[in-house]
């Protein structure tokens, strides 16, 4: 491929601190190779900035190869981007035109304060896989691997909700901010694998109680999470999700 | 001082076991008596603080993300090795033990990397348990491939995912301990410095990276999981934030650096195709199982490789490596992939890359095998470059991308400090001069869920520990040193920024200290490096205030360490005069150039002191081999 050069302008959310009043603030990004990605056009601006002693935009990243989640912004109304299936960080400029005007904002909802321009608080995501997403065993305890046989299909959707990488973009596109695809990928996981059903019941009931309890909104069945999702996980994860809670609420002896 | 390398007697194949048996133990009702400190959450520091608090230790976790499950083990794709032997093909532990001492061109501890060997299925087994879904045959059993230095399949895989999955069942694991309150969890914190007591380490000094205070973090014993030091050829396929500031913090204090000069050049990255770009990324080794990798016969060979045909094609790996073919380990196919470019049989607009091709293998098996394998590598080769692998040979080109030089540990991870242990990427220990695929998760884990539960518990209950609080003088002139520091970055107010002096290090480091050194070269390095030092400590400019979040300031204290870390790389490649692994000194070659390596004189593992910066002392841990005979290493 090509590579042409691109100016652009851009107009980025800047907030000091969580309590700050934040503002849109117009930059120019000028000669950017449509072979740079998205994020490396920042940098450039970025270091502009810096040269002129100017505070860099604040902007979270660090694999920049789609897998560590740390990277996330909305750009042009999009979390991750106009492009289906991928991170910030992999959204290169080849897609975009000479003269755009883009918009960047942070991730925004109730569970994400913002803490400074596009970074946010995610640690929302943690506190549910603490209070459960996850199978107990301690180190040393575990059988020969091979005497846990796994059906190849389960193993596979296993994988496909496995997959999730906690960036939070299911939650930006939400209108409720709500996180259940995120918790959804973790209770299917588990919930498909044998080694995951000891822990089946009370699992998704403390994981679905902690997300509640850290201001996220219901699920009213839109999609937009599915859309943004950089890694596609399927909505029907949550259908699995509502399944097992009630199961569970049906089932399970641990009180409330 | 002397280098103890504590290395147990006896057999190899009862070493780990006699040794378990001779450690202390601390009964269960005092490990709560207890506080380890675990700096870094990938595979290592991860398992490392869950298998702890497991066993009842009360555990600090530091980690600069803002979540543990960020850490770089993340982006490990290809798989995790394992004598499992389900293929049926052969496979032993003594076998994988030495498969990766030879791959490590004969300059790791054969002791250690028997163990490591030794606790492989032990982690395939831990990590199912977990719920870590690994690729699975129809029957339900566990699925195997190859590798690079391999003859057989022992890699166990999770898609191109492996290294997520794994690191989720490692922060699910110590996720679990958070919620049960023995692990305390720190985000967003960077340890700058380790404050040793009495000799012992018994802390660390770290930046909250929102306020920017310092704060301090007393305990027992200081374990660092703070990974390698690839970042400091600036473009590597390192995380952006990758760093060596933590081990090398440690080093000043009177930690030895081990090997720093081995460093990884992976075959298969994308190579550089625009001036702007921040980082290099990998392509899984595993593409290797599948991909055959050639160059046109012709040089300077300008035509769209779909036209060149078979017969004015070059598969130079299968041509010079038979036996391994387009597999042979990676400091091998490395330099082949130099040598083609650098004889100008390169490709692309650059001339510096080489084809991956897949045509092959999708005729032979399909699209949809060759989708499900690597599937998502071929989707983010598309992302990066705009060309189509399905259709278009991938081109690929060497990146920095793994260091197994770090910390130097005795056989128990402890390193010269008593009390501070270093685990995974960040010590020198297991791979010798080169790290086989596969083998970094093994490492990673074996560190951190096998060996040093077991190993820190003896010095625990050996040591005599006076009651350290956090307001100890020592703590305080460790948290006044950060603070100078960070004034004294703040106050240079200069012309170049960060960024700028980082490129320019990067370009010295690739061009003398990358995959080809020479004397020549080395020593001009090491002048040059000096050089863009005292530049950066005259005219670097770091906007913003010092206590916020300040990114700049940040990458700034880390590009300090590499600028004196860079150094001390240079000196230890001049003094080894041979090649072996992924150091590669051009006056020692073969004549048809291969490594050549001197064992008589070079058997050992250079341990550096620091002095001062641009000082320091070399120690020498010699490497004794009674199992394995040290060969030339032959993958032809």
């Amino acid at each position: 491929m090509s590579s042409k050069k691109l100016n652009l302008t851009l107009k980025v959310w800047r907030q000091a601190g969580p309590d700050a009043k934040g503002e849109f603030k117009t930059y120019y990004a000028k000669n950017i190779s449509t072979d740079a990605s998205f994020l490396e056009m920042l940098d450039i601006v970025n270091e502009e900035l810096e040269a002129k002693g100017e505070e860099p935009i604040v902007y979270e990243h660090d694999c920049r190869e789609g897998i560590c989640g740390t990277c996330g912004m909305v750009i042009n109304g999009r979390p991750h981007g106009p492009l289906q299936g991928i991170t910030t960080c992999q959204l290169h400029m080849r897609h975009f035109k000479d003269g755009d005007v883009i918009y960047i904002e942070p991730f925004r909802a109730k569970a994400f304060p913002v803490i400074k321009d596009l970074v946010v608080d995610r640690s929302a995501f943690d506190k549910i896989i603490q209070a459960g997403g996850f199978i107990s065993v301690n180190t040393g305890s575990a059988p020969e691997a091979n005497s846990i046989p796994v059906k190849r299909e389960n193993a596979e959707l296993a994988m496909d909700a496995a997959a999730c990488i906690g960036c939070g973009a299911c939650v930006a596109a939400c209108p409720n901010a709500s996180a259940m695809l995120f918790v959804s990928a973790k209770v299917s996981q588990f919930a498909l694998l044998p080694q995951g059903l000891p822990e089946r019941e009370i699992r998704v009931q403390k994981m679905v109680a902690k997300m509640d309890e850290l201001g996220f909104g219901n699920c009213s069945n839109i999609g937009a999470c599915e859309a943004e999702c950089p890694k596609e996980i399927k909505i029907t994860n949550i259908a699995r999700l509502n399944r097992e809670f009630y199961r569970a609420r049906f089932l399970s002896n641990v009180e409330d | 001082m002397a280098l103890e390398s504590k290395i147990p007697s006896g057999p190899i194949q009862e070493k780990w076991t006699n040794h378990k048996f001779n450690l202390k133990l601390v009964s269960p009702a005092n490990k709560r008596k207890f506080e380890i400190i675990v700096v870094g959450t990938g595979l290592a520091g991860a398992s490392a603080a869950a298998s702890l608090a497991e066993l009842g230790y009360n555990v600090t976790v530091l980690t600069f993300h803002d979540s543990p499950r960020r850490a770089h083990s993340i982006a490990a794709q290809g798989g995790i090795n394992a004598a499992k032997n389900y293929p049926n093909d052969g496979d032993s532990i003594y076998r994988l033990f030495y498969d990766t001492l030879k791959g490590g061109d004969y300059r790791a501890r054969e002791a250690n990397v028997y163990r490591l060997a030794e606790v492989s299925n032990n982690i395939i087994d831990q990590c199912v348990a977990q719920g870590v879904p690994f690729a699975r045959e129809y029957g339900g059993l566990l699925d195997n491939r190859s590798f690079g230095g391999a003859q057989l399949s022992r890699t166990f895989y999770a898609r191109g995912q492996t290294g997520q999955q794994l690191l989720l069942g490692a922060y699910s694991a110590l996720s679990r301990q958070v919620g049960l309150g023995k692990i305390k969890l720190y985000t967003r914190r960077e340890m700058l410095g380790l404050v040793v007591i009495d000799g012992m380490a018994r802390g660390v000094v770290a930046r909250n990276l929102i306020t920017g205070e310092l704060e301090r973090y007393s305990g027992h014993a200081v374990v660092l999981a703070t990974g390698g030091y690839s970042r400091v050829f600036y473009l590597s396929t390192n995380a952006m934030n990758c760093n060596a500031t933590a081990i090398w913090r440690a080093h000043k204090k009177g930690a030895f650096f081990g090997n720093p000069c081995f460093t990884q050049i992976h075959p298969t990255c994308l190579p550089l195709h625009h001036d702007q770009q921040s980082k290099l990324t990998l392509m899984s080794e595993s593409l290797r199982n599948d991909g055959r990798v050639w160059v046109p016969k012709q040089k300077g060979d300008k035509r769209p490789p779909n036209q060149i045909p078979e017969s004015e094609r070059d598969y130079y790996l299968e041509r010079i490596y038979p036996a391994y073919g387009n597999l042979t380990p990676r400091d091998i196919a490395s330099r082949a992939a130099k040598r083609m470019c650098d004889e100008g049989y390169g490709v692309g607009e650059t001339g510096q890359a080489v084809y991956l091709d897949f045509s092959d293998a999708i005729q032979r098996l399909g699209r949809k095998v060759i989708e499900e394998r690597y599937g998502n590598l071929f989707q983010m080769y598309e992302m990066i470059t705009g060309d189509n692998p399905y259709e278009v040979p991938m081109k690929i080109y060497p990146a920095p991308h793994y260091t197994m030089g770090g910390l130097w540990v005795d056989y128990n991870l402890m390193s010269t400090i008593p009390g501070l242990y270093v685990i995974g990427e960040a010590n020198f220990s297991d791979h010798g001069a080169n790290r086989l695929g596969a083998s970094a998760l093994m490492q990673g884990l074996a560190d951190g869920y096998f060996i040093l539960p077991y190993t820190i518990g003896d010095y625990l209950a050996s040591q005599k520990f006076i009651p350290v609080k956090t307001d100890h003088e020592e703590f305080v002139k460790e948290e006044n040193a950060q603070r100078d520091l960070i004034k004294r970055l703040k106050s240079i107010n200069g012309k170049r920024t960060v960024d700028d002096i980082h490129r320019e290090l990067g370009r010295i480091m690739w061009n003398y200290v990358g995959m080809s050194r020479n004397a020549e070269g080395l020593q001009k390095a090491i002048q040059m490096i000096r050089e863009i030092r005292e530049e950066f400590w005259r005219n670097v400019k770091i906007p913003g205030n010092d206590m916020d979040l300040n990114q700049t300031l940040e990458r700034a204290g880390r590009l300090a360490d590499f600028l004196e870390l860079g150094e001390l790389m240079a000196i230890d490649a001049l003094h080894r005069n041979e090649s072996c692994g992924g150091h590669f000194r051009e006056e020692y070659q073969t004549e048809d150039g291969e490594a050549k390596r001197d064992d008589e004189n070079y058997a050992y593992v250079a341990a550096w002191e620091f002095k001062d910066v641009g000082d320091w002392v070399l120690h020498k841990e010699p490497l004794v081999f009674e199992y394995v005979k040290p060969s030339t290493r032959s993958y032809k």
